[in-house]
């Protein structure tokens, strides 16, 4: 564990499946468009089929599994996972991948919950039910060391888990064994399926918007659940050198708000401690940040607290900033994954994504999120929020190479 | 960069939380099923909060401000936890729930508790600590990722103290359904005899473990830290033997340099057949002893076999009752300890006196 501190760990590919497309650039076609991937639920087996608007991948299992290249049909959250994370392998195109150390970090939140509760149904009835195959992914870390074994990484394996800041802290956990000169390669990020135990328990704490999420509106009323799985290939800068590369990551932090095991505290000391730590990570000054891809839940209570740690932290230079959750719901575990995608897009491309069904701005905030598809434009720095329960609040900051 | 073990703490199947004397005998269980010995939490938690904790959050709430109070530290710079379940009886308590009133009218206490960073968020909470705080949740690494993670940040010079963690739980629901997977011994077994049982399973155990790990010891500190690696999937036993040769060399360390070797055999002949080997080849002129009759196995054993190796050392001597074939040394320096977790997730941990 040598420190090599001043090593950078660069993003070399990128891998995504999410309501709003089954690829990157699918993906990245529905932002460009304006087009949601909220609905009424197709695949979910549940009483609240009518009454809760999820985002959901548009594939049932059979499809998933069909695209998964696997001999198994196993949980939803590793089909989605094996996808995103072989598509960001591939995208990254390393030739001598075998000579190089390699992890798999990987983030969720409930595991193979989808399968869990269907066996659990049965056993309930007779603790002899239930097929013993729908449980062995149970748990967390056997999501991710299927697709691991899939993906064909032994080196490093584990798995994240600090609710919706997640896979956040799995990238950056990944970016500093690299750093370390522990492992030359990360495949980091985070999936998450919809299951019946987190609609249900969303549903209880009373924050799921009816309607599609208006996140940071006056008017917002709560997320929407998605589900999806997103990765980054880190590299090394050894490894980087014969690589094109989508950008650096600069800065990272991982704060606690201390406040309260679901609510954000009042002014986002949480929120405004990550930023604040990311950025002097990363060396940057606030007003250098081109655009912030929000945690922006929709929920009353998130999107008030982050917006105050913003303003505390950047005011008066407001970047562009918006919640890319208005596209693909909030996917818990792999939205930090997901997100860090379209950042590092953002970076490369000089993207600026909508912030959809925004119309009356906070009263409370100087501010107002981006509204507009925006191409071509000049940009160095993008922050990426993610913040979860437990008070667990992670920045990232990916910056132009 | 050295790195100290300031305190430890650990509640398990056995004595060993609270004031010592601990481990002077060792609690027999004539089952397959090994609980916690329920400490006091009064003592530690304000009465208030512990009512509104769920069984694990407890185990590692007191847990973790008992180690706190050891090392005399009010709160440290991060809080890293493994936990390979994660909060099971609210789990299902939750989906117990969910089936019985048909996603109806379900209350949120179970579901909030039962998210992976509870009880890592409750500590955060509890000592209003706003640094980094994360959680691992990978098997039979989740606690060795959680060292991991700790010790980088110490490197890092980004914290001096963390404190470090692992805390996992038996359920009706999980013991019965691990019991289907064929995990634990049929027929009653005395944890006493465990390593003479030569049948297979194993037998369920649970526990916290807490360490409050620094780079700037004070006088009193347990032992050093001085490395940690972990190992998925090794080939065969010929494989685990080369990993444990390399991390010595890359120590600087040989064979011969460690004066006490603690093996997670856990009992199923099967799983155990690694250790018996490796107890013929490079272990073979080591004192060994083992833990998992104390602890029982669970994916977060080893956090308990690390407590054992920093209260041997704060003592000074193995506890009598663990001594299975006596000691070749009488002074330790050196303890390493080698676990495997279902033959998947290997780890070492390599410990020494201050």
């Amino acid at each position: 564990m040598d420190n090599k501190k001043d090593q950078d760990v660069f993003v070399a590919g990128l891998g995504a499946i999410t309501a709003i497309g089954n690829n990157v650039g699918e993906c990245l076609a529905s932002l460009e468009e304006g087009k949601a991937g909220m609905g009424a639920i197709r695949f979910l087996d549940t009483v609240h089929r009518q009454k809760i608007p999820v985002a959901e991948v548009k594939l049932d299992n059979e499809e998933l599994f069909s695209r998964s290249g696997s001999s198994s049909r196993v949980s939803r959250t590793a089909l989605l996972s094996i996808i995103a994370a072989r598509a960001a392998l591939d995208n990254a195109a390393i030739y001598n991948i075998s000579s190089l150390r390699c992890g798999f970090i990987s983030a969720n939140t409930v595991g193979g919950m989808d399968k869990s509760e269907k066996f659990f149904a049965a056993f309930h009835s007779d603790p002899q039910k239930g097929k013993l195959r729908d449980i062995m992914l149970h748990e967390c870390g056997t999501i991710t060391e299927w697709v691991a074994d899939q993906l064909g990484i032994f080196d490093y394996v584990t798995t994240i888990s600090t609710a919706c800041s997640s896979s956040a802290n799995a990238i950056f956990f990944g970016a500093r064994l690299i750093r370390h000169g522990m492992l030359d390669l990360v495949v980091a990020g985070g999936t998450d399926s919809l299951t019946k135990f987190t609609l249900n328990g969303f549903n209880t704490l009373m924050i799921l918007d009816q309607q599609f999420c208006k996140p940071f509106d006056e008017e917002r009323n709560g997320l929407n659940l998605g589900e999806g799985a997103g990765y980054l290939v880190l590299v090394s800068e050894r490894v980087a050198a014969s690589l094109e590369l989508y950008c650096r990551l600069s800065g990272y932090c991982n704060a606690n708000d201390a406040y309260h095991q679901t609510a954000s505290s009042p002014d986002g000391t949480g929120s405004y401690l990550a930023m604040k730590g990311a950025l002097a990570r990363s060396g940057l000054q606030p007003k250098d940040i081109d655009y912030i891809n929000l945690h922006g839940t929709g929920t009353q209570n998130n999107d008030l607290a982050e917006g105050i740690a913003i303003r505390r932290l950047f005011d008066p230079d407001f970047p562009p900033m918006s919640s890319t959750k208005s596209f693909t719901g909030h996917t818990l575990g792999a939205s930090g994954g997901i997100e860090a995608v379209f950042s590092a897009l953002s970076v490369r491309h000089g993207l600026i994504y909508p912030n959809l069904r925004f119309h009356t701005p906070m009263s409370e905030l100087p501010f107002v999120p981006e509204t507009l598809f925006h191409k071509n434009e000049p940009i160095n720095h993008v922050m990426s929020n993610s913040f979860g329960f437990g008070g667990n609040c992670s920045s990232l900051i990916f910056s132009k190479v | 960069m050295n790195i100290y073990i300031q305190a430890a703490s650990a509640i398990s199947p056995q004595q060993t939380f609270g004031e010592s004397p601990l481990l002077i005998e060792r609690k027999e269980y004539n089952s397959n099923r090994l609980n916690i010995v329920e400490p006091d939490y009064r003592e530690l938690i304000d009465p208030k909060s512990i009512r509104r904790m769920s069984r694990i959050i407890r185990m590692g709430v007191g847990t973790a401000t008992d180690c706190l109070n050891k090392a005399g530290i009010k709160s440290p710079d991060a809080i890293v936890t493994g936990t390979a379940y994660g909060c099971l009886a609210d789990t299902g308590v939750f989906l117990t729930s969910m089936i019985e009133q048909d996603e109806e009218m379900l209350p949120p206490t179970a579901f909030i508790q039962s998210t992976h960073n509870t009880v890592g968020g409750q500590i955060a909470l509890m000592l209003q600590c706003h640094g980094y705080n994360n959680t691992f949740v990978h098997r039979g690494f989740s606690f060795e990722s959680a060292l991991l993670d700790a010790m980088l940040l110490l490197q890092e010079n980004d914290a001096i103290n963390v404190l470090a963690g692992s805390v996992d739980e038996i359920t009706d629901i999980s013991h019965a359904v691990l019991t289907r997977f064929g995990f634990y011994k049929q027929l009653p077994v005395s944890n006493l005899s465990l390593f003479s049982s030569d049948s297979k399973g194993t037998i369920a155990g649970e526990g916290a473990a807490f360490f409050l790990l620094t780079s700037q010891p004070s006088a009193g500190a347990y032992a050093k830290l001085d490395a940690l690696t972990t190992f998925y999937k090794p080939k065969d036993t010929n494989e685990i033997e080369q990993y444990i040769l390399d991390f010595l060399a890359s120590h600087s360390i040989q064979i011969d340099d460690i004066d006490l070797v603690i093996t997670g055999n856990n009992g199923d002949h099967k799983r155990d057949d690694i250790y018996k080997q490796l107890k013929r080849s490079v272990f073979i002129n080591n004192s060994l002893i083992h833990f998992k009759d104390l602890c029982g196995e669970y994916p977060t054993a080893s956090s308990f076999a690390l407590w054992l190796a920093a209260y041997i050392f704060k003592t000074g001597k193995v506890p009598a009752a663990i001594q299975y074939e006596g000691l070749k040394k009488d002074k330790l320096k050196r303890i390493l300890i080698y676990n495997h977790y279902l033959g998947i997730h290997h780890s070492l941990q390599l410990v020494s006196a201050c």
